[in-house]
């Protein structure tokens, strides 16, 4: 571990590890909560073009990603509001459309090694700037959070009765699509657009296994997001794997262990109860089972 | 101090949903402290009734206001309290009991004071007094019983002390002991001179409290005024409603009581 911050380019690599598990999982806890799981992919797949866009031009991809993905959730959201049916279809044909101009724009370019780091994520290619540039939009994305969470969490719940709350919910819906957008480019250097929304998911998905609030869910998913996305680079370096996947299986793998843990944890209590000899009916365990008793009266 | 603008009104409401119109002219008017019950058979318009009485769906003819501002420029919203009707609490991230109603709260917290205040905390406490949720607050919501969800919902709305409490079947897949709690919050937001919207297929308990009744057909109000009394079969005690929504309307069932 030691030697490893010797490399400057790792020291820059963990900062942004850091950066990245702790917004990606707190974006993405809205983002499962509003059952919009796969939103942060198709931003994905639409910011490829951006960053094809920013090679062609000699500008920044960085800044190409930001801009054209940031148009693309806001589009995204436009048909999502829009249309009742065929959303799906439209949202389908932003996603494609995005990858494919992406590639073609990369290869024009000359890009195809570039394209594989941006697809699967690279940590030597991230530079000092990149760093300042993903630590401001960081701090941009868990200010959207602290400041406006309290309305995100009602949109995201019921859209309906936020309205009836007087929230803006056509802005706060823009907000939540852009920070995701945001979050996405955040990302991306490290982890690469095709798995970027794994890690806005699968924290979450794992947290929620041991959780029963939203507030705690979405706490445990950020330490679950940082743990793995530290690891995961570490991993890489020493392993010479690539980034983005070590870090999607660490994830991962965290879910799969607090899915036993649940179950196995449930099964125990269970059989404790069975062994019981005098009922004791008050602990939670059979208050649930009263629960589960009503649903089916 | 002048007359205060009623609660809601609407005038020739009309709404179309997806290419058919599902409202056709709706005059109605609600006055402060009344108690008002929308009843009618499946699909007659009654959600989409208080859905545009609350402006969440456009009017594609007539106008609508609450306390006598157009939907679109009203801003007291905390004094709206709405439970939409909804078979669970929603939300795909599990969210507590406590978490769920103190979000009824949002109309009447500051941007300003990110933290909640006493009168808020004893709101949200309140709310889930009366909907006797209080030993369940620390529990996910979504995994409650179906019942006890509903209950979660009408606490959100309540967390929000409105002057208007709009909802939508809020006495569906209660059980009965749920709606004498419902009907005891009502009997005292009723006392407190507060007005209340309600959806209903079945009064139950709630009967005693509606002041007015109004009857939807197809998307029209066919006739308004005192609740209807329980006629025949539904009139005996301990009669229970079992409803097939798909049947068809039994002989000599015109009450609204006996929809489908």
């Amino acid at each position: 571990m030691t030697d490893l911050l010797q490399f400057d380019f790792m020291r820059i690599a963990l900062a942004l590890a850091v950066l990245i598990g702790l917004t990606a999982p707190a974006v993405g806890t809205f983002i499962v909560q509003r059952r919009l799981a796969l939103l942060g992919d198709g931003i994905g797949h639409i910011a490829l073009t951006g960053i094809g866009l920013g090679l062609l031009t000699s500008t920044s991809p960085v800044l190409g990603a930001l801009v054209v993905s940031v148009l693309g959730a806001a589009a995204i959201e436009v048909l999502r509001a829009r249309s009742r049916t065929g959303g799906d279809v439209a949202l389908a044909l932003l996603f494609y459309g995005g990858l494919a101009g992406g590639v073609l724009l990369t290869n024009a370019e000359g890009g195809g090694r570039d394209l594989q780091s941006y697809l699967f994520g690279s940590i030597s290619s991230v530079a000092p700037e990149d760093l300042y540039v993903v630590a401001a939009l960081s701090v941009a994305v868990l200010a959207v959070v602290a400041l406006f969470g309290r309305e995100l969490f009602l949109l995201c719940q019921d859209e309906e009765v936020a309205r009836a709350s007087g929230l803006p919910t056509r802005t706060l819906s823009l907000l939540i699509a852009v920070t995701a957008a945001v979050t996405v480019v955040i990302a991306m250097r490290a982890i690469g657009l095709l798995l970027v929304s794994a890690l806005m998911v699968v924290p979450v998905a794992a947290a929620q296994q041991v959780t029963k609030g939203f507030r705690d869910t979405m706490l445990a998913a950020m330490g679950i997001g940082v743990l793995s996305a530290v690891a995961g680079l570490v991993a890489s370096f020493e392993y010479d794997l690539p980034p983005g996947p070590s870090i999607v299986l660490l994830a991962l793998a965290v879910f799969v262990t607090l899915v036993l843990v649940r179950s196995f944890g449930g099964s125990l209590s269970r059989r404790r109860r069975l062994g019981r000899t005098l009922p004791s009916g008050a602990d939670d365990e059979t208050a649930d089972e009263t629960a589960e008793a009503e649903v089916h009266t | 101090m002048a007359a205060e603008a009623p609660p809601l009104a609407m005038t020739g409401g009309r709404v179309r949903l997806d290419g058919r119109e599902v409202l056709h002219g709706i005059d109605l008017r609600v006055e402060p402290g009344e108690v008002l019950a929308l009843l009618g058979a499946n699909g007659s318009g009654k959600s989409t009734l208080v859905r545009a009485l609350l402006g969440l769906v456009p009017l594609s003819g007539g106008r609508t206001e609450i306390y006598g501002v157009p939907p679109a420029r009203f801003r007291d919203w905390h004094r709206i309290g709405y439970v939409p009707q909804r078979l669970t609490v929603g939300g795909g991230v599990p969210a507590t009991v406590r978490e769920v109603v103190a979000s009824g709260r949002i109309a009447r917290r500051s941007r300003l004071r990110p933290f909640a205040t006493a009168a808020d905390r004893a709101a949200v406490r309140r709310a889930l007094e009366q909907m006797r949720l209080t030993d369940r607050a620390g529990q996910p919501a979504q995994r409650l019983s179906g019942g006890q969800q509903q209950r979660v919902l009408i606490a959100r709305a309540l967390a929000g002390e409105p002057d208007l409490l709009v909802m939508d079947e809020p006495t569906a897949g209660v059980d009965a002991a749920s709606q004498a709690a419902l009907a005891e919050v009502l009997r005292d937001l009723v006392r407190q001179g507060r007005t209340v919207v309600l959806v209903a297929h079945e009064l139950g308990p709630l009967e005693p409290l509606i002041t007015r009744a109004a009857v939807l057909e197809q998307g029209r109000i066919v006739r308004t005024g005192a609740p209807p009394a329980p006629e025949g079969e539904c009139a005996r005690p301990g009669h229970r409603h079992q409803h097939p929504h798909a049947a068809e309307p039994a002989p000599g069932s015109l009450t609204p009581w006996n929809p489908t």
